[in-house]
């Protein structure tokens, strides 16, 4: 693949860091005058790439090209000097300090030894111009919107590097005007021959500014493609890693009587986040949720779990009305909630695996009923040995486990709590084959025992192999609801995919 | 007005009313003398907080700068009384060991990701502890130079007199508000207190910056040292025991936000003059006990956490719906 066109080449990227590929003899070439989307879900090695290209990693084995020629890329300054500039989806900028600041950190114009600020000013004014943005290059950047604290990142970049520009989510909080004015500064930018790099989670967006799309999966480049040749469904299949095989139904549950309902969630949604759903959840039954990243499928998890409290709809609860604003609401109607992000949201690292067990059960009996020492090694020991936690001891630092054990820790956590509801986000996302079939099992027998469950997985086999019901999300709204035959990865894949005609952004 | 102004406009305002009411029951306050002297009281404070500012601006804290006064204090006493170096020389050999120990104190701090708080508690106790192992006792000082500069005061009519430690005060207040307005440095300072992440990608060199501030602040802790030591023609190891805290208050007064990034060096000298002047009208009032500064202080200081929650709170960053606030 020598293409002396690309303004900046990654060549047989291998990244290991322990004993985990984060990227597998990766190919990325960028032309210039292009915009390259790169799809891949959490974990695909999406932004380890990201930071190889711009020096914030290197990488184990393999080159990085610019111009046809290697470089060395030790730090986001060497970047920048090589013409590499970044965006970020949280705008790394400074609010505190003025726009024209923000433009010039590290080379405002001085004279005499004193920043030159009337010239600073002066050149921001041109530089906004060219963006579009009529505001006082004086002003605070804090007091302007994230699109235009956006567009000013973007105007950094471009002015200090001037030849690669990595976009990396930039349109996650804009709304969709924002979004239109974002492509159009893209489209500029493409014109002026810069060669742009694009991430996002937004399939539609892809299609509507992208010229080629390259696609990770578990660290490994699946494909590169113009996106002339490529449909929506071929990029979904890609990403998720079906090479369907529009087979029928391949793991459909036994028609079983459902139990009765416990959850019943009406209208129920939160703005900016979920658009409103309906969906009863009987005991015993384990509904899968299926969406790309970023369709409002954590979302939906969350105000499930009061985590974020719903502002519309209601949710009935054996049938009687009630209020789940916040997570002890939930956990006193007996609800768990096993989050994607395990290590910043899930364990508490430094504490130990008991610790770890029994602190849902310890929150629910409140401050009063402490359970001593003993209490809490019987139980922590009971779900121990129940969920084959592999542990040197029970004493040890829950952080010291593996990914797996670490899931089964959490899973016990809420089991411990005698649960009527489940919710997992992701249980066995970056976990060995042996505990994930371990977790898979656990599921299934949790449903037997009449637990009700959701279960959000971007495996799609196994939300197949689980689940009595499929919930599909797209672009934050439950688009679909399958069952029976619909069971299947071809139908599930085909409703991520579904475009509504008429509503690209 | 930007937010950042708004905090030293209050504390603009305070001065004037407060100055004037205190003008109001005493009349006698209203003189060159009184101003001629609180710049030449508070002349060590002022020139610690400056340093202190740029601490504060840049996110972090610094407890050492009592102890540094005086082991500064005691240092210059001692190779001037007992070693018979020449007070300029001494002055060289007290800066230049202020910059080592607020250079290393920079390191630990940026290299090791200690707080700020742990490592220059830790720099406090050592800076007290090696001025009481050099001597228990005031060292006083008598050197002609000593007499020399304490006869430079420029008189003003009225009876005041701007003296030398004065004036450099005001110089280090210029200089200081130069280094953080108008330099390179002084916008890394900022923006290592707004966000030391996007600093860092935005290419900061926040090693150096990090080291350069508590140099700094060391620096000019040791300056204040020599100051106080014009001041008193002496040095005492238990010299200025407190006098960070009252330099964190006159920044925090002055409007800088405690969290760090937004503030102005201006700000921090009004906070000082205003600390003198509740010191001023203590004595001059004559009945209320000394220990009522504090309770003032303790009352402004809160005040203007409060309001600047109020302010900052109100016009969050980032909050579309308050474009303009």
């Amino acid at each position: 693949m020598v293409d002396a066109d690309y303004a900046l080449e990654a060549r047989g990227i291998i990244k290991v860091f322990g004993n985990h590929v984060a990227l597998d003899n990766v190919d990325f070439g960028l032309r210039a005058g292009e915009i390259h989307a790169l799809l891949g879900e959490n974990g695909a090695g999406k932004s380890t790439l990201i930071k190889i290209l711009t020096g914030a990693y290197q990488p184990t084995t393999g080159q990085v090209l610019a111009d046809g020629v290697p470089v060395a890329v030790d730090n986001p300054q060497q970047a920048q000097k090589h013409g590499i500039g970044t965006v970020y989806q949280e705008v790394n900028l400074l609010p505190n300090r003025s726009v024209a600041e923000n433009l010039f950190l590290g080379h405002q114009p001085t004279r005499f030894g004193l920043v030159d600020r009337r010239k600073m000013e002066r050149d921001s004014r041109d530089i906004l111009e060219r963006y579009g943005l009529d505001i006082d290059p004086a002003s605070e950047l804090g007091a302007h919107s994230v699109a235009v604290q956006q567009i000013v990142a973007i105007a950094r970049a471009v002015e200090l590097s001037g030849k690669v520009l990595i976009l990396d989510e930039p349109t996650a909080s804009l709304d969709r005007n924002e979004v239109e004015r974002l492509f159009e500064i893209m489209r500029d930018l493409r014109a002026k021959g810069l060669a742009i790099v694009f991430i996002t989670h937004f399939l539609d967006q892809v299609f509507a500014v992208a010229d080629r799309v390259t696609i990770l999966r578990n660290g490994k480049r699946i494909e590169t493609r113009a996106l002339d040749d490529v449909t929506r469904t071929d990029v979904v299949r890609l990403m998720l890693g079906k090479d369907v095989a529009f087979s029928g139904a391949t793991g459909v549950q036994d028609a079983r009587p459902l139990g009765e309902v416990l959850l019943d969630f009406r209208n129920y949604g939160r703005k900016r986040s979920v658009h409103p759903f309906t969906l009863s959840i009987h005991k015993g039954e384990v509904v899968g949720v299926a969406g790309l990243l970023g369709s409002g499928r954590t979302e939906m998890a969350r105000i499930m779990f009061g985590a974020d409290a719903a502002d519309e709809g209601e949710v009935h609860f054996e049938g009687k009305p009630v209020s789940i604003a916040r997570p002890t609401d939930a956990i006193s109607k007996g609800f768990g909630f096993c989050p994607e992000d395990r290590k910043a949201e899930g364990i508490f690292g430094d504490l130990s695996v008991r610790e770890n067990i029994i602190i849902a059960l310890q929150g629910k009996l409140g401050w009063f009923s402490a359970l001593n020492r003993d209490e809490q090694m019987e139980i922590a020991g009971k779900f121990g040995e129940a969920m084959d936690i592999r542990a040197a001891s029970l004493d040890m630092p829950i952080k010291l486990l593996s990914g797996g054990n670490q899931q089964k820790v959490i899973l016990s956590r809420w089991l411990a709590t005698d649960p009527a509801f489940l919710i997992l986000d992701e249980p066995t996302r970056g976990i060995d084959v042996g505990a994930h079939a371990e977790i898979v099992r656990t599921i299934n027998r949790l449903r037997d025992e009449g637990l009700a469950l959701v279960v959000i997985s971007s495996e799609l086999d196994e939300v197949v192999a689980y689940s009595s019901r499929i919930v599909v999300m797209r672009d934050r709204e439950m688009v679909a609801e399958l069952s029976g035959k619909d069971i299947n990865p071809g139908v599930i894949v085909q409703a991520i995919a579904n475009h509504k005609e008429g509503t690209a952004s | 007005m930007s937010r950042s102004l708004r905090p030293l406009v209050a504390t603009a305002i305070i001065f004037i009313i407060a100055y004037s009411l205190a003008v109001m029951q005493f009349p006698g306050m209203f003189s060159t003398r009184v101003l001629g002297n609180f710049l030449t009281d508070n002349a060590f404070l002022g020139i610690a907080a400056v340093g202190m500012t740029f601490v504060i601006l840049s996110g972090g804290i610094d407890l050492s700068v009592g102890a540094v006064i005086g082991f500064t204090g005691v240092l210059v006493a001692v190779l001037i009384s007992w070693a018979g170096f020449h007070p300029l020389s001494a002055f060289a050999i007290a800066l230049l060991v202020a910059a080592i120990f607020g250079g290393v104190m920079g390191l630990a701090i940026h290299y090791m990701q200690v707080p700020a708080f742990i490592v220059t508690l830790a720099g406090m106790f050592l800076a007290r502890g090696g001025a009481s192992v050099i001597t228990q006792d005031s060292v006083p000082i008598s050197h002609e130079f000593y007499s020399w500069i304490s006869s430079l005061i420029i008189r003003l009519p009225g009876g005041g007199r701007l003296s030398f430690i004065g004036l450099t005060m005001v110089a280090v207040f210029i200089v200081g508000a130069l280094v953080a307005h108008r330099t390179k440095f002084g916008s890394y300072v900022y923006a290592l207190g707004g966000n030391p992440v996007s600093a860092s990608l935005m290419g900061v060199p926040v090693a150096r910056t990090t080291v350069g501030v508590y140099m700094l602040s060391s620096v000019l802790a040791a300056l204040a040292g020599i100051v106080f030591s014009l001041y008193t023609s002496a040095g005492y190891p238990l010299a200025a025991v407190g006098v960070e805290l009252d330099a964190i208050s006159a920044v925090v007064i002055g409007g800088t936000l405690l969290t760090g990034g937004y503030g102005f060096v201006l700000g921090t000298f009004i906070g000082v003059m205003l600390l003198g002047l509740v010191q001023t009208y203590i004595i001059f009032d004559g009945t209320l006990s000394s220990w009522w500064t504090k309770i003032v202080i303790g009352v402004l200081l809160f005040l203007f956490i409060v309001l600047q929650r109020l302010i900052f709170a109100a016009s969050a960053p980032g909050e579309k719906a308050a474009e303009k606030g």
